[in-house]
């Protein structure tokens, strides 16, 4: 590692040197890769073994074969003649996290473009001041984030108690525990995580070619379309899928805005080790949620291969 | 930028000048975005100044509940709690991303780069609550073969969550510095770990802070990997709170809330004026 490195590249030694940084990279790494190991990859491997596992009675696992945990993800039998249907709640709970996810992604799009737009604008000495204030929001708590947001649109909350105090409504507004609230809280929660990589693209963007497509004759909703959006994608596909992600797997803001009723796919899973009692199925649904988020990343991959964006 | 001589030339359009970068409707939706993002706690931190017991009707400016909060001896020892495993994840996890960080910049790309790339990066791939639950499952395991049940488990999940966070601005630091110096410091007749301690080192501390900062910050506001890890009386701030929230609220909620975002507002500013601070 810091070794001088002698510019002049002949003989085996140079190659011997270089095999012997590349161990001593290794050696570096390998005390961090041992704790992932441990403590995030590894893990994860053993929960793939338990979803063919047979549920315990109370919680946990009997180390027996079966593949009813994978079966229960998509299909249910009937208690009383055994015949199989599809699972309708469990479709329901997908169905919502994918509904919602998207439209958190497509909301917190359509707020954060021109957000990001307008920080690349500034000057640039402005610049990290207007990011820091987006950065702010992203490092804090988010339960105390979907706390100031159960606050607003609460029953007695401050929406509700202005809308009263004006006259507009006669009886308080339930907004709590519906889909809408936990859209509005995700979309609030990882404004933030859309802003940030868009803004990356963005400060990159060459304006002599906006301004090309001016001196073209071009409109401004031309040139956004045909100039700036094809060269800030690579942005807007990071943005999405960094947003995408966390929302399919949200747990804290579905429980506490959208309640019982609205569950999403994290409440649901974390509700086969409480509650359910099911381990087997619950660790099919985690490695089902894991696998969509891999295709999502995919996607990523391929698009980010041509400019690539995102931060960090 | 010159768009203002450029657009001064322009006979069409003599009331706006006319620029190459403003699109209408984007400041006002950007303005609109910064207010949206900051609104939502302002009701949240007045209430915690509130004297009464509600968090809707206000009765008036007190620090009631901030003294309250603080001699609650439930929120005293979750608090200890959240500190000593935050500490312990920061400083074990930034120490690991240090060497990695090492062994990964300034190198000629190698094979299984892109190995430790993936691993390191993992924690921010996978959803949480799927790290929560392969958790679970993989500890409560090691619960049984080993009958312990102590603060250790907490402290292993969240190091390893760490360590991407700790990882990456030690890794923009160490990318950004100027290899000569070390260089110079081996022509000078230093050894390699004079160099590293002497050269090396000194430059690259601000990262190691600011990632130190960054991972303590996410430690501290975990919440659904310590809910799925935590055995039974382990509850860490966010967790405790997480369960009062679906209670009956008072503003004692508020004002601790108040002094975790005053907490975190204070890091992130020291973060921001380190990483800035250009050398």
């Amino acid at each position: 590692m810091a070794q001088p490195t002698d510019d002049a590249r002949h003989g085996h030694a140079e190659r011997e040197a270089a095999r012997r940084r590349v161990r001593a990279n290794w050696l570096l790494s390998a005390p961090a890769l041992a704790m992932l190991a441990f403590a995030a990859s590894g893990p994860l491997l053993i929960m793939l073994v338990y979803s063919f596992l047979t549920p315990g009675d109370y919680g946990g696992i009997v180390w027996k074969f079966s593949g009813e945990g994978w079966f229960q993800v998509l299909f249910s039998r009937d208690i009383f003649d055994e015949t199989v249907g599809l699972a309708d709640a469990h479709l329901t709970i997908f169905w919502r996290s994918l509904e919602l996810s998207i439209l958190t992604t497509l909301l917190a799009l359509v707020l954060g473009f021109p957000t990001a737009y307008f920080i690349a604008t500034r000057p640039r000495e402005q610049r990290a001041l207007w990011l820091f204030l987006v950065t702010i929001p992203f490092w804090t708590n988010l339960l105390i984030r979907t706390f100031a947001i159960m606050e607003l649109i609460r029953n007695e909350g401050v929406i509700n108690s202005i809308l009263l105090w004006l006259g507009v409504i006669d009886a308080p507004l339930q907004m709590m525990f519906t889909e809408g609230a936990t859209l509005v809280g995700m979309a609030y929660v990882y404004l933030p995580l859309m802003v940030l990589p868009l803004y990356a693209a963005m400060d990159r963007l060459d304006f002599r070619l906006v301004e090309a497509g001016y001196d073209l004759y071009a409109t401004r909703l031309q040139v956004l379309r045909k100039v700036i959006l094809p060269l800030v994608k690579p942005g807007v596909i990071a943005g999405s899928i960094l947003v995408f992600i966390p929302s399919l797997g949200a747990y804290v803001t579905p429980r506490l805005l959208g309640g019982g009723r609205n569950m999403m796919m994290g409440n649901f899973i974390e509700l086969q080790f409480g509650q359910g009692r099911n381990w087997p199925l619950g660790a099919a649904l985690s490695i089902t949620l894991l696998l969509v988020v891999m295709l999502a990343l995919v996607v990523y991959v391929k698009n980010a291969n041509k400019g690539g964006a995102g931060h960090g | 930028m010159a768009d203002a001589a450029r657009a001064a030339e322009r006979p069409k359009r003599p009331r706006k000048p006319f620029s190459v970068q403003r699109m209408p409707g984007f400041a006002t939706v950007a303005v609109i975005c910064f207010v949206a993002l900051y609104a939502p706690l302002f009701p949240l931190m007045i209430y915690s100044f509130n004297a009464g017991e509600s968090i809707a009707v206000w009765q008036g400016f007190s620090w009631r509940w901030y003294e309250s909060a603080w001699a609650n001896e439930q929120v005293k020892e979750v608090t200890i709690r959240s500190l000593v495993v935050a500490a312990f994840a920061s400083g074990i996890s930034t120490a690991l991303a240090t060497l990695a960080a090492l062994g990964t910049t300034r190198t000629a790309s190698f094979k299984g780069q892109t190995v430790i790339y993936v691993m390191i990066n993992q924690p921010l791939m996978v959803p949480e609550i799927v790290t929560g639950v392969a958790l679970l499952i993989f500890f409560a395991m090691i619960k049984v073969a080993t009958g312990y049940t102590g603060l250790a488990y907490l402290i292993a999940a969240h190091t390893a969550f760490c360590i991407p966070f700790a990882y990456l601005p030690i890794r923009a630091r160490l990318e950004g510095m100027d290899k000569t110096l070390e260089a110079a410091a081996a022509d000078l007749y230093a050894t390699p770990w004079q160099a590293f301690r002497r050269v090396t080192l000194p430059l690259m501390a601000p990262g190691i802070v600011a990632g130190a900062m960054l991972a303590f910050v996410i430690s501290l506001d975990d919440v659904v990997i310590t809910e799925l890890v935590k055995s039974a009386g382990q509850d860490t701030l966010p967790t405790y709170m997480l369960g009062q929230l679906r209670r009956a609220i008072t503003p004692e909620i508020n004002a601790i809330s108040t002094a975790l975002l005053a907490v975190t507002v204070a890091l992130l500013t020291a973060i921001f004026f380190l990483s800035r601070s250009k050398e």
